[in-house]
């Protein structure tokens, strides 16, 4: 029997598998992405490079100048990979705030989704699967750029993708789970103040943690972005500018624990909002 | 007399409540296979949130809903599998075009691609939006996307279709295009459940319909039924040229069963509008105009809360 004589005649009906309910939902939001890339690509790929560009390269001269570098190793091969976790972080603010609360609020697309057979579980899950693409893409396109740039020392370097992808993961989901509890504006515009633009300041993407003041650093610690950086740094060529004072692994389960709680948070927040 | 398998829907008790809000207070009702039944309510009369419950959109505060004798609090996709649902505010994607929001949604019930194509074109010349399938949704007139909503909501076969307020908006043309082709939905098998604020389409599609009001069901039957039970067969309608028209009240009271004073005019409720008319006019009340037509729905809520529906 094909699934067209199961599913589209009246009667009880075949149910969907997990893979076929989050590709379903992971269509949608490619169908839409075919529909609407052109607007976004070019500045999500020109802000790390803009980024590379006139800190790796134009800050890097002074650095490598009159400091040697960064334990003897050119600025640039520093900061790039740094770049590239932050990257995820922006495309994962991007894709989960706004864009998701739209979802819930204004065009409603997750209450046409939970009108069929479709759970909450498998709405959030095939949006994630989405939004790992984008991370794919986005990562991708800018390590290309950085390459051409010179921008890794090592072909090591490709490790890069799937550490920034969980490194991305690690905001998307917690910001999901936030998003779910918003009804405007004010919410995302302290969430962007408070916390991502921070985060991207100071958690060693463009200089190491140790030279915050150290009350500060712990502070880094907690949070995954750094923790993003560290992994990339350690994949590229085997940096370790906090002095190894956690194992690569840690930062990797850092930065799965985060995905986890979030998706978990995720969950109870849509659950709450969607099906009241 | 149909027998326990046709009832395809049984709501008893059912109870919404959002807090300490009870929107919905303990209804029963049973839809039975092939009907279209109807919810008739004022806003807030808890509409939405009954269809919403049924939709396996929202969970049941209190009693008990079945649907295909499935418990949607442990069967919710299962249930829906077997759904057409097209809430109050459509749900369709702008950004995409009609096709692609048919293509789309079949996949969520787990049609192949090639079996959602199939079903699409067909939805679309059922849904009058062949000439369209490649158009964005955005510009398309509210009555397209009314058509819109439905055809997707009929992309899996469904056997069941919930209708909350489907022509709510639309201009007088586009409703009766909708109709028709709810017509033919029923004609195919198709049992609908819908709500509606208009009279006049519960008249014209429900066999069955309940009238809501505040969370409960305040009277049940066909629409000719609660018209027989509820109010008389004529009504005369007189209007004056002040603006209080309670004063004329007192001078037509006794004429007809019952005179009711809106804020526009007077409804006297007579078996025999022209002879309530000729008492009127006996009594020398002089109207602007009088106007003698049948009891509708619209009387039938009047009589039951006091209220008239859309307001
Ligand atoms: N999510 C919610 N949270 C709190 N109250 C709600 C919620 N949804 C509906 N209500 C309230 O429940 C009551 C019934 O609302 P409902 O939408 O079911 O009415 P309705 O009959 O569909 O009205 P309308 O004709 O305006 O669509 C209203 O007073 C409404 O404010
Ligand atoms: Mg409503």
């Amino acid at each position: 029997m094909t699934a067209y004589d199961d599913r589209s005649v009246r009667g009880p009906r075949a149910p969907l598998s997990a893979v076929e309910r989050v590709l379903a939902v992971c269509g949608y939001h490619a169908t839409v992405y075919a529909r609407t890339w052109r607007g976004s690509i070019v500045t999500r790929v020109l802000s790390p490079v803009l980024f590379m560009l006139s800190m790796g390269i134009g800050l890097g001269a002074l650095v490598d100048d009159r400091a040697g570098g960064i334990d003897g190793r050119p600025y640039l091969h520093f900061v790039v990979p740094g770049i590239v976790a932050t990257q995820t972080m922006w495309v994962a603010w991007s894709e989960s705030s706004y864009q998701v609360l739209g979802y819930i609020k204004w065009n409603m697309g997750y209450h046409a989704q939970l009108a069929t057979p479709l759970r909450v579980r498998d709405v959030l899950a095939g949006h994630f699967l989405a939004i790992t693409g984008h991370l794919v893409v986005a990562t991708s396109l800018f390590m290309v750029v950085a390459s051409l740039f010179g921008g890794f020392d090592s072909w090591s370097a490709v490790a890069c993708l799937p550490v920034a992808v969980l490194t991305g993961l690690a905001f998307v989901t917690p910001i999901f789970a936030f998003t779910a509890t918003q009804e405007g504006d004010n919410g995302f515009n302290i969430l962007y103040r408070w916390i991502i633009t921070p985060l991207m300041l100071f958690s060693g993407t463009f200089f190491p943690v140790d030279q915050l003041p150290g009350w500060m650093q712990p502070v880094a610690w907690v949070t995954p972005l750094w923790h993003g950086v560290e992994a990339c740094r350690a994949v590229s060529g085997g940096w370790s500018a906090s002095g190894g004072t956690v194992p690569f692994v840690g930062h990797l389960l850092v930065l799965a624990a985060y995905a986890v709680a979030g998706w978990l948070l995720a969950e109870r927040t849509f659950t709450r909002r969607l099906a009241s | 007399m149909s027998g326990d398998d046709d009832i395809l829907l049984r709501a008893s008790g059912l109870t919404k409540r959002f807090g300490d809000f009870v929107a919905v207070d303990g209804v029963d009702f049973e839809v039975r296979k092939g009907e279209c039944f109807g919810f008739l309510g004022p806003n807030g009369a808890g509409k939405s949130s009954t269809m919403r419950m049924v939709g396996c959109v929202s969970p049941v505060s209190g009693g008990e809903l079945r649907l295909f004798d499935l418990d949607p609090a442990t069967d919710g996709p299962a249930i829906r599998a077997r759904l057409g649902s097209c809430p109050q505010r459509d749900t369709l994607d702008e950004e995409l075009t009609v096709e692609e929001n048919l293509w789309v949604y079949g996949r969520y019930f787990g049609l192949s691609r090639k079996e959602v194509r199939a079903r699409a074109a067909e939805l679309l010349d059922f849904a009058q939006l062949t000439e369209r399938a490649g158009d964005k949704v955005e510009p398309l007139s509210g009555g397209m996307k009314r058509r819109l909503t439905i055809a997707r909501s009929l992309i899996n076969s469904p056997e069941i279709l919930l209708l909350d307020e489907p022509t709510t908006g639309l201009d007088p043309q586009a409703r009766h295009v909708l109709w028709d082709r709810l017509f033919r939905l029923k004609r195919s098998g198709v049992t609908l459940v819908l709500t509606t604020h208009y009279m006049d389409e519960a008249e014209q599609l429900c066999d069955r319909l309940v009238v809501m009001d505040h969370g409960r069901i305040v009277a049940e039957g066909s629409p000719r039924e609660l018209i027989e039970q509820h109010s008389t067969r004529e009504v005369l309608e007189l209007r004056f040229d002040v603006d209080d028209h309670a004063r004329h009240a007192e001078q037509v009271s006794g004429i007809g069963e019952r005179v009711e004073v809106l804020p526009d005019r007077l409804l006297v409720y007579a078996h025999d509008g022209d002879r309530a008319s000729a008492d009127v006019h006996a009594r020398g009340v002089a109207p602007l105009s009088s106007l003698v037509r049948r009891s509708t729905l619209e009387d039938v809520f009047l009589t039951l809360t006091g209220r008239t529906l859309v307001d």
